[in-house]
Order: structure tokens, then C-alpha cells, then sequence
């Protein structure tokens, strides 16, 4: 879709570490991720919970807890290094160039201001709007969110709007300066599947109408799926695959991301089909495993995981990058596989 | 990776123990030292007839020439004695009987009644949660000292009848908190899990609601042990408290008789004072940090 | 009041439950008005079949779930479990009762007192029911203990939050397996769980149902998952059935709109699929005022003035699949009703 647009490199981030400082020791959240992001893309970031992506978008865009943090790497925003900018520095980027809608709009509204004002604050701090300019922009803003009545709904308080409609006024707010950057953590999950399809509508007709660039971060394959251009993996704090969207349904390197693929019951398989599942759970970031962290769970792991920590390593497609020593179609994922696709029809047999 | 495979996925939670461990020790050496102070105090209190240390009632009047008393501190009398020549530290000692003894009457009487009404109320809700709430908004509403003060003015003013008076007054925040914590939880789903097995609501409110809603009691006990002491002190101090018997109290109340005596002979009430203090503060200390300790659990949940 | 209609009840005898207009209203705060959370719905469900129940948030699945275990006890109807009417029990024959149905709750870890050592979590439905001896009862809850894949000397050692969430599901389901249950409720058990560990849980519901003979009434708003664990599926809207069938067939050919519109709306993971299309548009509107005739019609793309005014009826248009829309997307209009005449 952007092939007529020149593309510009928005976001660049190398090494980026976050760790929190607890009294059990240290939580490596983010350690060592490396992405970039071009304008008017779209990046999903998907794996199991507390895999860090939460951390990670929170990182990229400098709004972590103040003290027992340890931030380090880099994290170029249109080639200007942001990450050792103080909180002040940060408020001209915050709103204006990068933007997050939350998970629960009740909690991140607050509730006893009216939402024109809500939405209008923003407006008259960044953009010195006067008081009815910013009020004009709301009204507009949240018919561009396809609120009805949007005159009327200025004078409301968040709880007498629905769950969709006060996600709708978080994405008003969320894109009212202009952002070129919007992050949306979850935007849709506490929210019914036919609000969910209209809000994710929603997000993605807003980001194409402004060219905005979207790091969307879901547990949801589903949802990426349909609205992202590349899909990054995180799996105990690192990036562990990076493809385009299409590349990395169809062509997945990593043993992680084929296991959740397979482990999501399917519209289009029968029902009682048996689901595949990933024993065990994801590793605890104070210690997380030697060698490859998704070892202790993953079914193709030889000694050399456990020692060795597989490097990101780039794959036949352009922009489709992985971490692990025996990935998907190499000689020794086949034989593994053929092991246990024996094993499993004898001990099947026996449920 | 076959279904019965899938089945026994034991896998480690070592490192939600270690969570826990470290939480343990996150109360600090601060809170083991109240709970050591305490804990000395009550020993000491309950030791005070059986240790070699002088009779509180007892008249050392001084003969050999140090005039009249009260003496100050000396290594005869490590706190002193008061106008009557009675050794201060003894009667301190003897005094946190009756003073500890009030604070740990008055928060037991509290948490008896007002615990179990408001862990009644907000399980049951309905009219039963309205009528006690209203008794416990109307306990709040009055000024709590005048109430104490008309009280005791009406009564014999025994160890028994002060601490039940104190213990009136903590029922409506004990109950209060009870009835909140409770709500907290009867809305958990292990409750209605409990009740979907065929419990009874005696063994609901026993087994399931009670060890939950005890501990952020507990913590409000040590608080409120702390008022009722100071409470007797107040009460002491205009003639109100145990007619017979030493409280810490009274000492202070001696030790600040008149216009002159803080200032010739200020030890009489500064021990008292002292003691009074730091057992209160230890309270105080204590109770907040097991709350918030409690806080912090609650959120790892 | 219109019910929502039988027509899909199946003979008397052959079902383990079997619930008639159930009806179950909420007063909101004390200004008279009601919530309609379940408006005179009837299903049954067979021996050791699996009935799947799906909608929207705040639809009535879990209001459904809790009136068979009269928590609360429903304002009005009939449920019949192995052929004792639940609504008629006094106290103490459903407290005895509730031994047969037993329920797993969607929050593993609210669902477990935090301060109680997980083995005697487990172990408590025994003693309350006083079965068997200190050891017999100690062997019972290791058994089904290991069954469900927790360690039994761990579970005695430690509390619900030293275990996983997925773990704690599962220790939520030995509570509930202990007393040898006929049937077990599922009120959203995997919808708190990660995906790796909800396919863990819901093969070992599979299993546990195989070995212990169970029959289940698994409510879940994920329409997939509803799908990989039924035999039927019943479609919720607004405290009222749209549709129910067999699962293959419901999914196959949706004749409800509002069912086409719910599969519509689930983002597939396939990155090939149709995106960008919106089912429906709005939200649904409150159970306190539902709109009248058919529940649907304000979001409905096939809404007429018939179903504005009069309440489309269950009834049967293949074998075994039963719709309640005047215009479904097969199988033809419905009759024009005696009733509205
Ligand atoms: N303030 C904090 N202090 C210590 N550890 C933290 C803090 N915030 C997050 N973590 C830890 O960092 C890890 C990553 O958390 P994060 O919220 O990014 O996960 P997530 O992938 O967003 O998961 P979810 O899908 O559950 O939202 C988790 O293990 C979490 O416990
Ligand atoms: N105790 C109650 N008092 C008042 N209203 C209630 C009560 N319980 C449920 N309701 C209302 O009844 C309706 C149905 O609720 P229910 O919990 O059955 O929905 P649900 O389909 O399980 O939804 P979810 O998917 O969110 O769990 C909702 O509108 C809810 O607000
Ligand atoms: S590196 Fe080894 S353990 Fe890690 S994912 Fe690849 S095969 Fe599995
Ligand atoms: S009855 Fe009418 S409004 Fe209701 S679902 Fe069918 S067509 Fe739509
Ligand atoms: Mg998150
Ligand atoms: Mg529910």
C-alpha cells in the first residue's frame, strides 16, 4: 500500500533494555531488542503474557515507573536518539508524535471530567488552541471516530458512554494532536468481537487516512493478522522472529511461533479436534534459562540450545528475521519431527 | 507431546516462593524491633511480681540527708521516685499491667463484637447490613472522648469496666473494616465456589471469609491497642481511669499534678511518658507496616 | 410471555438437564426497574453431551450458568436435573443436590481462598460431605490431584498464588471433579488463560470428560474455542436464544444473522482472510429496555416490521438445528404465528 509513498525510517531501536530493579532481583522485562519501524507501517507485537511487550512499547515511548528502572540502548525516533531525553524533553513528543491508547478505556478516562474536555486539553496544551477552537476540533475528532451525536456526547462523563464508544473517545484523544506514531496495548480486549471488529476498523482507516505509523501489541494472532504489515515475536523478554505479516503465517522459523499458531483452537477445524499445546510456561525473567530461552518447553531442543543463546539471524525473505539454532524446515526440525509425530500416535492410542 | 502427556505438566513455581520470601522479609528490621519491644513489655508486665525489683508501693523515704522526696534518678531508683518516695521504674513496670492489660481487653472486646457484626453484616447484606451500619455510622458520629468521659463518670471505675468502655469504642471502626473486607470478598469466586459445593454459610464465614478478613484486622488490632492506651492515659489524666492500681496513666497524671512539679522534678512523668511513648509508636509501627506488607501480598494475588 | 420456544427440547428421559422457561431478573438499585438477564430460555442437554453456550458480553451465559445452581435461584421456570426439579428443592435437598452439578468459574485465582493450602481446597467438598474416612478422602484428592497433572505434595505445601494461573484452573477443576459429579458447569474457564496453557486446560477437559463420563455446559464468548469443545451450541443474545445446533453444522452455516455476524467479526489468524469488513454496526443495548419484538432488530441487517414487533420462535430448519429469526439465511420464513395474530 505504501509503495508510491517514499518510504521514511520513523523508528529505530537497537538493543533496547529495560529491567526493574525488585527485591527477588532483576526482571530482565525488554532485554536486547532490536527493531525498526518505517512511517505509515504497521507493526504488531504478539506473544504469551508477560512476554514484555507491554514493557517494550512503554520503553520505546519513555513512560515507565520513575525510580527502579535501568533503561538502556537506543531508540531513534526519525533519527534523533530520544531515549536520555528527560521527562520535560519528552512532552513535546508525547501526544504530538507519539500517542497510546490503552487496554481499559474506563480506567485510563478520567471519570469526572466530560469528554469534550477531555479530549480538548490536549489540543489547547500542544497546539495553543483557544478554548473554541478546541472544542470545534473535539466535535469533529469524535465524529471522525463515528460517535452519533457527537455534539451531545461533548457534555458527557465517560460512564455514561459504553465500553466501545469510551474506547472510540480514547482513540479521539489519542490521535487529537496529530501523532505520527500511535501505540495501541491491547486496545480491544475488553471489548465484545463484533466492537472489537469496529474499533480495529477504525485504528486501521485512521492510521491510512493520516499516515501514521501503528505498533499494535496483542496476544490475539487473529487480530494482527488482518491489520499489520509485519508481526514482531516476543517470547521472555527478546525478539525472537520478525516477518512481514503474510511471510510469517506462511513461513515461520520458529519452533515459539509455530506452537502458538498451533495451539489456537480453529474456526475451520472440526469440533473435538485435539489442540496442540506448549507444555509448561514462559520462563521467569529474574532467571530466565541458559542457551535459548524457549528451550525448556520447545520440542525440537538439541544440547547446542541449551548452551548456545541463538542470535537473531535473517532468513531467505527480506525483513524476516529469527533467533534459533534448528528452525522450522531445517534438516534437524525434520527429524525431530518425524520422531514425534511416531511417538505421539503410540501413546495417542493409549488416552 | 500426546494428551496424557499434556496432562502432568508439573512445572516449576520455586520462583513465586522466592516472591514470597522476600515480601516476608521486606517488613523490615523496624517492624521486628516494635514486635521486640512489645513483646518485652508484655513480658515484663506480666514478670513485674516475680522480679527482684522493688515494692511500688513502698515509701523510700530517704534518711541520710538527701531531704525530702521525690529523689531523682540514682542507682537505687534508675527512674527515680515521685513525692511519695515510691521507685518510678517499679511502678511504671507495674503500670504497664494494668495499661497493656486495658488496650488488649478494650481490641478484643472490639474485635468480638464489632468483628463478628460486621462480618455478619456484609455477608448477609440486606436489612441486617443497613441496621448495623446505621449503629455503627451513629457509634462513629459521637465525639469518642466525651462519650468515654460520660461513660466512666457514671461508673464503678474498675480494670474490667474501663476496658469495656474503650472496647464500645473501637466497635464501630473494627466493624467497620470487618464488614469491608468481608464485602471484598463475598463477591470473590471462591465463595460462591464454596457454596456450589453445598457449605454452609457458619462454614463459609468460618473456613473461607474469616482467615482472610483476620489479618487486616490483625493489623488494625495493634493500631487500635495503641488508642485504647493512650485513651486510658487521657481518661487518667481527669481522674477518669481504674481507681485502684497503678496505670501508666495515672503516673503521668502524678508526675504533672499542679504547676511545678514538670518542671522540679520532671522525671516523675518522663519515664512514664517514655515508655508510653515508644509502646505506642512500636504499635502504631507495627500495624502500619503489616498493612501495607498486607497491601503488597493482596496485590500479588 | 412469548418464550422463546421448545420446539428443540428433546424427549423427556433421554436428558440429563433439562431447563424451560427459564427466566432471571436483577432489580437495578430500588428504582423498580429490572435487568433482563435471561428472558425465558429452554435447552437441554443429553448424558455426557457437551453443550457450548456463546454471546456477548453481558448477554446472560453466566447468569444461565449460576440459576442451574440456583445461585440465585431464577425468577421463574423449570430445571430438571435427572429428573429432580431444582427450583423446587428446599434448602437442605439442594445443598445435597449441588454435589451432582459442580461449577468452574473463569478467574482461576479469585476462585481459590488465597489463604487456604491448595490440598485442602480440594479436599473440602469431602469434608463437608463427610465422605469416606480421613484416608480415604486424603487418597481420593491425590488421585484426582495427579489426574489433572498437580503435584499432590506440593498442593500441601502451597498456596493458590505460588501456582500459575493455567494451574490454578486446574486445581479449580480437581475441586470439582472430587465428588464424582454428573455434570459440570464451565463459566468461562480458559478465557483468563494464555493460549499455550488454554489448550493445555481444554484437552484436559476432553479427557476428564471421556474418563469420568461428564457431561458439560461450557460457556465461553470465544466462538472457536466454544467450538473445539461441543457437541451443540446454543447462540445468546440480550438473555435470549438466537440458535442452537450441532457445533459443525451451526459454524457451517449460520441461519441466525446475529450468529453470521459474530463469526464475521472474529479476526482469523490468516493473514489471507477477508479484513476490513464491518458485521454490524452499534452495540448491544441494554437488558434493562430491551427492544421489542426480536431482541436483534436494531442491528439487524434483514430487520423488518415484523420482527420489531413480534418475537420470532425457535424452531427446527435442518435436523437438530433450531433458529429463532423471521428471516434466517436459510431455511426459509417463518410461519406468521397464531399467537401475534
Ligand atoms: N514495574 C514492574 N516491576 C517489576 N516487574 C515488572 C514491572 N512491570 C512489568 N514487570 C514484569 O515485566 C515482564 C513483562 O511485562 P509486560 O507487562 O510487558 O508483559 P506483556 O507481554 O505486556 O504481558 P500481558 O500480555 O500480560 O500484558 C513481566 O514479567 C512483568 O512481571
Ligand atoms: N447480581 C446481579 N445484579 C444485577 N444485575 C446483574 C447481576 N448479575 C448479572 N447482572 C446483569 O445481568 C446481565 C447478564 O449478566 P451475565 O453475567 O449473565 O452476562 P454474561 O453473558 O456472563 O457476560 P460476560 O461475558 O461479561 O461474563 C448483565 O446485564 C448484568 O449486568
Ligand atoms: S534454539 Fe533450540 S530450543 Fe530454541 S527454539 Fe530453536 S530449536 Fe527450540
Ligand atoms: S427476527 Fe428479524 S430482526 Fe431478528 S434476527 Fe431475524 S431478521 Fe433479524
Ligand atoms: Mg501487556
Ligand atoms: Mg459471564
Amino acid at each position: 500500500m505504501s509503495d508510491n509513498v517514499e518510504t521514511e525510517l520513523l523508528l529505530e531501536i537497537s538493543d533496547l533494555k529495560t529491567h526493574f530493579r525488585t527485591p527477588r532481583g532483576t526482571v530482565r522485562a525488554v532485554d536486547g531488542v532490536s527493531l525498526t519501524l518505517e512511517r505509515g507501517k504497521a507493526l504488531g507485537i504478539v506473544g504469551e503474557s508477560g512476554s514484555g511487550k507491554t514493557i517494550l512499547s512503554r520503553s520505546i515511548m519513555g513512560l515507565l515507573p520513575r525510580s527502579g528502572v535501568i533503561r538502556e540502548g537506543s531508540v531513534k525516533f526519525r533519527g534523533q536518539e530520544i531515549l536520555g531525553k528527560s521527562t520535560k524533553e519528552m512532552q513535546s513528543v508525547w501526544g504530538r508524535e507519539m500517542a497510546m491508547i490503552f487496554q481499559d478505556p474506563m480506567t485510563s478516562l478520567n471519570p469526572v471530567m466530560k469528554v469534550g474536555r477531555q479530549i480538548a486539553e490536549p489540543l489547547m496544551l500542544h497546539l495553543g488552541m483557544n478554548k473554541a477552537e478546541a472544542r470545534q476540533t473535539a466535535e469533529k475528532l469524535l465524529r471522525d471516530v463515528r460517535i452519533p451525536e457527537a455534539t451531545r456526547r461533548l457534555d458527557q462523563y465517560p460512564h455514561e458512554l459504553s465500553g466501545g464508544m469510551r474506547q472510540r473517545v480514547m482513540i479521539a484523544i489519542a490521535l487529537a494532536c496529530g501523532p505520527t506514531l500511535l501505540f495501541a496495548d491491547e486496545p480491544t480486549t475488553a471489548l465484545d468481537v463484533t466492537v472489537q471488529a469496529q474499533i480495529l476498523e477504525l485504528i486501521n482507516e485512521q492510521r491510512r487516512d493520516r499516515n501514521m505509523s501503528l505498533i499494535l501489541v496483542t496476544h490475539d494472532l487473529g487480530v494482527v493478522a488482518g491489520f499489520t504489515d509485519e508481526i514482531a515475536v516476543m517470547y521472555g523478554g527478546k525478539l525472537v522472529e520478525k516477518a512481514p505479516t503474510k511471510v510469517l503465517f506462511e513461513r515461520m522459523k520458529m519452533p515459539y511461533t509455530e506452537a502458538l499458531l498451533e495451539s489456537i483452537p480453529r474456526l475451520d477445524q472440526p469440533s473435538h479436534s485435539r489442540l496442540a499445546v506448549i507444555p509448561g510456561r514462559p520462563p521467569d525473567l529474574v532467571n530466565p534459562p541458559q542457551g535459548c530461552r524457549f528451550a525448556p518447553r520447545c520440542a525440537y531442543v538439541r544440547d547446542r540450545c541449551l548452551t548456545e543463546e541463538p542470535q537473531l539471524t535473517a532468513a531467505e525473505t527480506p525483513g524476516h528475521v529469527y533467533a534459533c539454532h534448528y528452525p522450522v524446515g531445517s534438516p534437524e526440525y525434520h527429524e525431530r519431527r518425524v520422531e514425534l509425530s511416531k511417538v505421539s500416535t503410540v501413546v495417542g492410542g493409549s488416552i | 507431546m500426546s494428551g496424557t502427556d499434556n496432562l502432568v505438566t508439573t512445572d516449576d513455581a520455586t520462583d513465586v516462593v522466592v516472591a514470597d520470601e522476600a515480601v516476608k522479609r521486606r517488613l523490615g528490621w523496624g517492624f521486628w524491633l516494635c514486635i521486640g519491644w512489645i513483646v518485652l513489655m508484655i513480658i515484663l508486665a506480666f514478670l513485674a511480681p516475680y522480679l527482684s525489683i522493688k515494692d511500688p508501693n513502698a515509701n523510700f523515704i530517704d534518711m541520710s540527708g538527701k531531704g525530702r522526696p521525690p529523689y531523682g534518678p540514682s542507682m537505687d531508683h534508675w527512674f527515680g521516685t515521685d513525692k511519695d518516695a515510691r521507685d518510678i521504674f517499679s511502678r511504671t513496670l507495674y503500670g504497664a499491667r494494668i495499661s497493656l492489660t486495658v488496650g488488649f481487653v478494650a481490641i478484643a472486646f472490639g474485635l468480638l463484637v464489632g468483628g463478628t457484626l460486621g462480618i455478619l453484616a456484609g455477608y448477609f447484606r440486606g436489612w441486617f447490613d443497613r441496621i448495623i451500619s446505621f449503629v455503627f455510622v451513629i457509634l462513629l458520629s459521637f465525639p469518642s472522648l466525651v462519650l468515654a468521659i460520660m461513660l466512666t463518670s457514671l461508673i464503678e471505675r474498675s480494670l474490667l469496666t474501663i476496658s469495656l468502655v474503650l472496647g464500645v469504642l473501637s466497635i464501630a471502626p473494627v466493624g467497620r473494616l470487618a464488614r469491608a473486607s468481608t464485602l471484598q470478598y463475598a463477591d470473590r469466586e471462591f465463595v460462591t465456589a464454596a457454596r456450589q459445593i453445598g457449605a454452609t454459610n457458619r462454614r463459609i464465614i468460618l473456613r473461607e471469609l474469616l482467615p482472610n478478613v483476620v489479618i487486616p484486622m490483625g493489623a488494625l488490632a495493634l493500631l487500635g491497642m495503641a488508642v485504647a492506651i493512650v485513651a486510658e492515659g487521657g481518661l487518667a489524666f481527669l481522674g477518669l481511669s481504674v481507681e485502684k492500681g497503678i496505670t501508666w496513666g495515672s503516673l503521668i497524671q502524678l508526675g504533672s499534678e499542679g504547676s511545678t512539679t514538670l518542671q522540679k522534678s520532671p522525671w516523675i512523668a518522663f519515664f512514664p511518658i517514655f515508655v508510653l511513648f515508644f509502646t505506642v509508636l512500636a504499635l502504631n509501627f507495627a500495624g502500619d507496616r503489616l498493612r501495607t506488607y498486607l497491601d503488597v501480598k493482596e496485590s500479588a494475588l | 410471555m412469548a418464550g422463546t420456544g421448545k420446539a428443540h427440547l428433546r424427549p423427556e428421559g433421554e436428558a440429563l438437564l433439562r431447563v424451560e422457561d427459564l427466566v432471571v431478573e436483577f432489580p437495578v438499585g430500588r428504582t423498580g426497574l429490572k435487568v433482563n438477564a435471561v428472558t425465558g430460555i429452554s435447552f437441554d442437554v443429553l448424558r455426557g453431551e457437551t453443550l457450548g453456550i456463546v454471546g456477548e458480553s453481558g448477554c446472560g451465559k453466566s447468569t444461565t450458568g449460576r440459576a442451574i445452581m440456583q445461585l440465585p435461584r431464577p425468577t421463574s421456570g423449570s430445571i430438571v436435573f435427572d429428573g429432580q426439579d431444582l427450583t423446587k428443592l428446599d434448602k437442605e435437598a439442594m445443598r445435597a443436590a449441588r454435589t451432582k452439578v459442580q461449577m468452574i468459574f473463569q478467574d482461576p485465582i479469585s476462585s481459590l481462598n488465597p489463604r487456604r493450602k491448595v490440598r485442602d481446597i480440594v479436599m473440602e467438598p469431602l469434608s463437608i460431605w463427610k465422605r469416606g474416612t480421613k484416608q480415604e478422602q486424603a487418597a481420593a484428592v491425590d488421585k484426582v490431584l495427579e489426574e489433572v497433572g498437580i503435584d499432590p505434595q506440593r498442593a500441601a505445601e502451597s498456596l493458590p498464588h505460588q501456582f500459575s494461573g493455567g494451574q490454578c484452573q486446574r486445581i479449580s477443576i480437581a475441586r470439582s471433579l472430587v465428588l464424582d459429579p454428573r455434570m459440570i458447569i464451565c463459566d468461562e474457564p480458559v478465557s483468563a488463560l494464555d493460549v499455550s496453557v488454554q489448550a493445555q486446560v481444554l484437552n484436559l477437559l476432553e479427557d476428564l470428560k471421556k474418563a469420568y463420563g461428564l457431561t458439560l455446559i461450557f460457556i465461553a464468548h470465544d466462538l472457536a474455542v466454544v467450538k473445539n469443545i461441543s457437541d451443540r451450541v446454543a447462540v445468546m443474545y440480550l438473555g435470549k436464544f438466537c440458535e442452537i445446533g450441532a457445533s459443525d453444522d451451526l459454524y457451517a452455516r449460520p441461519a441466525h444473522p446475529y450468529t453470521k455476524v459474530l463469526l464475521d467479526s472474529i479476526p482469523v489468524p490468516d493473514p489471507n482472510a477477508t479484513v476490513g469488513k464491518v458485521a454490524v454496526e452499534g452495540e448491544p443495548p441494554s437488558p434493562v429496555s430491551p427492544p421489542s419484538g426480536c431482541r436483534f432488530n436494531p442491528r439487524c441487517p434483514n430487520a423488518s416490521d415484523r420482527c420489531r414487533r413480534e418475537e420470532p420462535i425457535l424452531r427446527e430448519i435442518e435436523p437438530g438445528h433450531f433458529v429463532a429469526c423471521h428471516h434466517p439465511l436459510f431455511g426459509g420464513e417463518a410461519p406468521v404465528s397464531v399467537r401475534s395474530a
